[in-house]
Formats: C-alpha cells, structure tokens, sequence
C-alpha cells in the first residue's frame, strides 16, 4: 500500500508540475504584453521598459518560470525601489489591473464557491441516488421511463440556458424568489439560502441525470448478482437483502464518481456563478477575462487543476484501500 | 430499426431541419429578406431604449411577416437571420471538431491498444494528462488569450485537443481485447502486414463504438462552442452564433424574453435531439450496455 501511495503522490506532482509549466508557456508565447497593457495611455518606451523590469520580464522564459515557481514556495517580491511589494508564499502572482495579490483574491471567494459547490453536489447525489433507486425498482414501468425522459432534458439542457429560464420563470415572472444579491448568513438565513436555491439547482441538474442512470444501472447490475438471489433464498427480509447486499456494492462506484465531480465542479461554476452574480472564483475568472487579467486567469486555471488532480488522487486511493484489485494492477 | 421509433425519427428530423438551414443559409435568407447583419431601426423603439415594436401587427419580442421571428433589441438585426447563420457556425464547428476528436482518437487509440509497451505508455501518460487538465477553464484561458480572429479554427483545435482522450481511452481497451481473438491471429499466421490487420481485421470491429461515440459527441461539441460563445471567447460579434445570442439577450431578456426564448430553445432542442439519437443507436447498437 505505501508503495502504491507514493507511486500516485509521485505521478500528482509530475501532472501538477506539468499543467504549471504548459500553462505558464501558453500565457507567455501567446498573450499580449502584460507591460503595454499596465502602462495604458500616454505611454513612453522608456516607461514600459521601466515596467517590464520591474516585473522580470525582461527575463528569458525559463527564469521568470523558476521565478513563479519559487513564489509558490517561498514567496516573492514585486517592482523596484521604493515601492516594493511583498507576495507571500503560495504567491501565485500579482494582478495590476486590480493591485492585489492573486492568493488574496483567490482566498477571499473561495468559500463562496464552496458553499455554491457543496450544496450543488448534495443535492445531486440526493436526487440522483433516490431517481436512480426509484427506476432500478419499477424498472421498465411508467416511474422509470418518465424518469429516463427528465434525466435525457436534464442531461441536454445547457447550464446557462437553464440558469436564465429559471431566473426568468421564479424571479421576475412568478417573483417567488429574490433577486439575487450578496446578504451575509448571519443577517438574514433565509434570503441567503433563497439566493442559493437557483444556483444550487442549476449546477446539480446534470450531475443529478448522469448520476440517475449510473445508480440505476448499478442497482439493476447487483440485483441479478448471485449473492443477492442467495439472500433472497435463504428467505432474508426484502428491506434488508436491500440495505446488507444491493446497496453498497451498487453505490461505491457512484460516490468515487462523485469524488471526482466534485474536484472538477470549479468550470460549471463559472457559468453558473457569471449568471447568478455569485462573488466566487467562477465570477472571478469570468471578470478576469473580460478584463485580461492574465495573472487571474493563470492562477484559477491552476487552482482548478489542483482540485482535478488532488481529487482523483484521493478518490484513487480511498478505492484502491476498498478494493486491493486497483493496487495489484497498477503496481 | 432505428427508424421505426417515433422518438428518434423526431430527432432525426429536427437534425436535418438544422444541418438544411445550415447548408442552405444564405438562400433561407434570401427568401425571408434580411441578412444577418443588417439593422432595422424601424422594428425598434428609439424612446424605449430599443426595444422591439409590438402591436400593428406585430408580436411578442417584434415577430412579424416580416420578420419571422422578431428582432434584436437594441440594433434591429433579424433573428431569423441570425439563427439560420448560428447553426451554420454551431454545426460547423460541432462538425469539425468531431471529426478531428475522431480521427485522433481513433489513431492513438489503436496504436496504444495494439502496439502496447512503450508507446502505450507513452500515449497514455498523455491521455491521462489531458484528462486531469481542467479542459474548460483551460479552454477559456487560452482562447481569451489568443486574438479574436478566425476564432472558429482555434475553437476546433481547442475543443478537440482535450476532447479525444475519452474515445481513445475505449478504443485502447478494445483494441486490446480484439487482437487477442483468433481472426487477428489468422490473419497474422497468413502473412497480413501489421497495417493490414489493424485497418482490415480491427478497426471494422470497432465500428459500433466509434458510431455511438460520435454521436454522443456532437452534442456535447454544440454546448461546448456554444458556452464559450455565451463567455465571450468563442465567436465574436457580429459573427452570428447561438450562444452569443444567450449571452446578449441576458442584459434584455426580462424586457424581451423573446431574444432569449429563441436561440436558447433551438440550442436544447438540437443538444437534445443528439442525445436522444445517441441513446437509441447505443441501445440497438449495443443491447449489453457495455459501452
């Protein structure tokens, strides 16, 4: 088992390192220079000769990327003379057109998006767990089909089209729920889980109708086990053939799916947290965008790759402690 | 067999509906009598900040004879118009970039599951890394990053480079299982070239996987050009595109809900039609469940 865990922990780095250095390479050869765009109007050469020095980058490549490794380490320093500033480690850089520190930013709107993110993902697996049970039972009957219709529409239905239908539909038409707006928890619950209540929906729709056919799928598969029909036979309670034999085996592949849903979710987060007006990292990076704030942009694209990377690691090694068959075809 | 269920005989229809209006854009516009980038201050209301006119014969978000179905707020230009074009450039690029996902997928996928050793490895490690990349925020990155013109060619690239990692993944594995059966070792024993046995004896086995792949793809292509379009790094105005459209009707959709209801509607519609059809080629290509 140590051997397998280092193994993965070594291969998580590699990919980490990996998607840093290609990120960082594509910002470098493809963007526009960062010091034009700082320097604006009424701009001289010597100016932005003066902030690209500043900055390092009149560096070659490989320094100024060992640079913003270092900074993820150890910190780093921004500009020259007298006003110098101090990025601390994780330092994942400095964002001019807002002067802030990156990581500050980052820090700041990442519980906003977990909330966004955890209420989504209970909400999926809630619905997708109970949609998936209520098929595999009245298989091939009307419950299972009406729910094979939702979970195609829901599967179909592109995140921001929903998103604005819904809004359209219970905020201004039906006015059952707010308009949104940013109200602290401790203020008001009930206008924060109101705000919440949309986005949470929109985010967990598709999840809920994949995660629906998966645990159908499943549940169908494990009923037709041997060990089912032998519990069956030696004339165990239905409820408890359900919940000591069906259920887990069935279940496991979905909730190790679920590890990895939730590591990606920052991309759906963006669209939806863009049409909501939700202050998370998604609305960060869309901002960042529009404005080309590149060092933001580099930093959530980051940022997002940690989640995917770290989460697939855990969930690897939570299965393979469930189930020894993944450590002895790995190794 | 396909064709004798309702569902995806709709499907179907919707499809061709869009890839006719798609192919034939430019005479549909002709007939209708406006072309997409063309302003009509008449069908708007300067002293209501441009919305579309209703009333005299005109409907809900400005739909009319004229124009059939209504306007742009805010500039006039013709919705008709627009869609017909959007699909053009949703299913072109759609199109394209299922292809390329294809033939990449299938290329690697092969040579990884059949030559195996080394260059699986290779070729996995790659997958593996491309998977583990957050391909959309990736995407929006890079795209946001590179200038605005010939976006569509970008768009095809991007899409596809983190896209055939997935189809590679189920060749490589089949590809795997099938040269172990005996046709392929009859064939190896007769003398056939190694090109011979892996385009003769073991790509037309793989036909039902990459049919049901591809369309299960297409869809998933349309909403991608379609939400990179909606964030403002797909296609850029005045080039006509679905999910531009969304993304503009968002400032005026609780005034207009027409400018939103329109595209947004074509768009699920066409997602959902593929996904439909995928479903059912999937269940009669593959009974089992297996892919």
């Amino acid at each position: 088992m140590t051997r397998y865990v280092v193994h993965r922990v070594g291969g998580m780095i590699l990919v980490l390192f990996l998607v840093c250095l290609f990120t960082y390479m594509v910002f470098f050869l493809l963007s526009p220079d960062p010091a034009v765009q700082i320097c604006g109007k009424n701009c001289t050469p010597e100016r932005i000769d003066q902030i690209r020095e500043n900055l390092g980058l009149d560096q070659p490549f490989l320094t100024q990327f060992l640079g913003f490794l270092g900074g993820l380490f150890t910190g780093r320093e921004y500009g020259g003379g007298t006003s110098i500033i101090e990025c601390p480690a994780p330092c994942l850089g400095y964002s001019f057109q807002t002067s802030q520190i990156v990581t500050d930013m980052l820090v700041q709107r990442l519980p906003v998006t977990a909330v966004v993110a955890i209420g989504a993902a209970v909400l999926w697996l809630t619905a997708g767990v109970i949609g998936g049970l209520v098929s595999a039972v009245r298989e091939g009957r009307f419950a299972d089909r009406f729910i094979a219709a939702l979970t195609l529409g829901g599967m179909s239905i592109p995140n921001y089209v929903l998103a604005l239908g819904l809004q359209y539909v219970f905020v201004v038409q039906l006015q059952w729920l707010p308009f949104p707006q940013a109200v602290p928890f401790a203020d008001d619950p009930g206008q924060w889980f109101a705000n919440f209540i949309l986005p949470w929906t929109v985010l967990a729709i598709g999840y809920a109708s994949s995660y629906t056919r998966l645990t159908r799928a499943n549940v169908i598969d494990t009923l037709g086990e041997n060990f089912v029909r032998t519990a069956k036979a030696k004339g165990l309670q239905p409820s408890l053939v359900w919940r000591r034999h069906a259920l887990r085996p069935a279940l496991t592949p979905v909730v190790t799916i679920a590890g990895m849903d939730f590591a990606g979710l920052l991309g759906g987060a963006l669209i939806t947290e863009t049409v909501f007006g939700i202050n998370g990292v998604g609305k960060l990076a869309a901002d960042s965008i529009t404005k080309n704030d590149q060092p933001v942009i580099m930093a959530v694209t980051l940022l997002a790759a940690f989640f995917v990377v770290v989460g697939n690691m855990v969930v690897d090694l939570l299965y393979s402690a469930i189930d020894p068959r993944v450590r002895a075809g790995a190794s | 067999m396909i064709m004798r269920d309702p569902a995806a005989v709709a499907c179907l229809a919707y499809i061709a509906l869009i890839v006719l209006m798609a192919v034939c854009a430019p005479l549909i516009v002709r007939i209708s009598g406006w072309d997409p980038y063309e302003f009509d201050q008449s069908a708007i209301d300067p002293d209501l900040g441009g919305i579309p006119l209703t009333g005299g014969g005109r409907g809900w978000g400005g739909i009319s004879g004229e124009h059939w179905l209504g306007v742009e707020p805010g500039s006039g230009r013709d919705i008709f118009a627009r869609i017909v074009y959007g699909a053009r450039a949703s299913m072109l690029i759609a199109l394209a970039a299922t292809l390329l996902t294809t033939v990449l997928g299938v290329v690697f996928g092969l040579l990884a599951g059949y030559f195996g050793g080394r260059t699986d490895m290779v070729i996995s490690r790659v997958m593996e890394f491309l998977m583990a990349f957050p391909a959309l925020i990736f995407m929006i990155a890079v795209l946001s990053a590179l200038p605005a013109d010939d976006r569509q060619y970008l768009l095809v690239v991007v899409i596809s480079v983190f896209g055939w990692p997935y189809l590679a993944r189920l060749i490589r594995a089949q590809t795997m299982s099938l040269k172990q059966r005996e046709f392929v070792e009859a064939a190896r024993a007769s003398g056939a070239s190694r090109a011979q046995i892996v385009f003769v004896e073991i790509l037309p086995n793989l036909r039902s996987t990459i049919l049901v792949m591809v369309t299960m793809a297409v869809p998933g292509y349309i909403g991608t050009e379609a939400g990179l379009s909606f964030l403002g790094v797909g296609l850029v105005p005045p080039n006509p595109s679905w999910g531009q459209m969304i993304a503009s009707s968002v400032s005026w959709y609780s005034v207009v809900p027409a400018y939103f209801l329109v595209p947004g509607t074509f768009l699920a519609l066409l997602v959902l039609a593929f996904m439909v059809l995928g479903d059912r080629v999937r269940a009669a290509v593959d009974p089992g469940g297996l892919l």
